[in-house]
């Protein structure tokens, strides 16, 4: 499959890149990249994914838009308030570009239906967008369990971090942080806040580490831990070990299966 | 100048960057060693396309200008482009 000439134009700063060229943008084509978390983090990641060429995307997000998400969640404009998020993160990836196909799940991720969901379209690469530990060990163990790689991500107030893990490459999110803190140890960005554009930053960091990883190009930030502070204007980049003894990808794993833990009481709403 | 072309492309409807991309993706096809022979416009085509073709690692073999003011480019795929 050729590229068209449609898709020669609207990729051709890809094309030129050596590193990408005609063969590089036809790989991000036929690539399969599911975003979990439509809001902060997922909704930049997503549109550069979009706009990138990303042949399929998935969404998965149970929540509805509200008017306190605009202030950073690009992807849903004022008159998607009230609607589902994927519906409406859909319905912007279908206007940036119709090469992509788009798969919604409008649900909540869970130890029952989170390996169904990554295994659904048998995707290529995870993007963690979400905004709460138990989602976040969540797909970390799932991901080590169906061997995908993914891009995990935080952000609070004017800091944020991301770290790639990669099957069989360095550690795994739960390496470093064994378990989630007790429920309310640690405020969400709802009680701390957050400057909007720490999503952008960072989602589109995760963005980048797809791409990178879908052409096979460059070094991942697998074994590092990226932390940007907005403040002081400073990255940086901490090597993490793998922890041989990691309950879900060490040597001996006790978390063969992905687990529920208890959600801090402010995000159930 | 005498070269036989495995294959032809006719740039000269495009504008830059996408006279280059064409050149870039029609060549990626191509077997190692294969000659490309391309049609392109005096200016901005005839400066840059072998240039970017050239840092690429393709051998520029001619380029020469035609009666109508067209350039006709011949280049050689580079090995593992």
């Amino acid at each position: 499959m050729a590229l068209t000439d449609k898709q020669m134009e609207r990729y051709s700063r890809h094309v030129i890149l050596k590193q990408v060229g005609g063969k590089g943008q036809q790989k991000i084509l036929k690539s399969k990249v599911l975003v979990i978390g439509t809001g902060g983090l997922g909704a930049p990641a997503t549109m550069y994914l979009a706009a990138a060429g990303v042949g399929n995307i998935g969404l998965v997000d149970f929540d509805t838009v509200d008017l306190s998400n605009l202030q950073r969640q690009i992807i849903h404009q004022t008159a998607d308030v009230g609607k589902a998020k994927v519906k409406s993160g859909e319905e912007t990836i279908n206007a940036m570009n119709p090469d992509i196909k788009v798969t919604t799940y409008n649900e909540k991720v869970t130890a029952a239906n989170i390996c169904d969901i990554i295994k659904d379209k048998d995707y290529d690469f995870v993007i963690d967008g979400t905004d709460n530990f138990p989602a976040k060990f969540l797909i970390n163990d799932a991901c080590v369990i169906t061997k995908k790689p993914f891009s995990h991500a935080g952000i609070i107030r004017f800091e944020g971090q991301t770290m790639t893990y990669v099957p069989g490459k360095g550690p795994c999110y739960r390496c470093v942080f064994k378990e989630p803190p007790p429920p309310d140890a640690v405020p969400t960005c709802r009680q701390a806040g957050v400057l909007g554009v720490m999503g952008g930053v960072i989602g589109t960091l995760q963005a980048t580490e797809a791409l990178k990883y879908i052409l096979g190009i460059g070094e991942l930030l697998t074994g590092y831990l990226l932390t940007y502070n907005a403040l002081t204007m400073t990255f940086r980049k901490v090597k993490l070990p793998k922890n041989k003894k990691c309950a879900v990808c060490g040597e001996n794993p006790i978390v063969l299966n992905p687990v529920d833990y208890e959600a801090n009481a402010c995000d159930m709403r | 100048m005498n070269i036989k072309e495995d294959e032809f492309i006719d740039i000269t409807d495009l504008v830059c960057p996408i006279t280059f991309v064409k050149t870039k993706i029609t060549l990626e096809d191509m077997e190692d060693g294969q000659i490309l022979k391309v049609r392109l416009n005096d200016g901005e085509p005839a400066q840059n396309v072998p240039r970017s073709l050239k840092e690429e690692g393709h051998k520029v073999l001619d380029l020469s200008k035609n009666d109508d003011g067209t350039y006709t480019l011949f280049v050689e795929k580079g090995e593992s482009v």
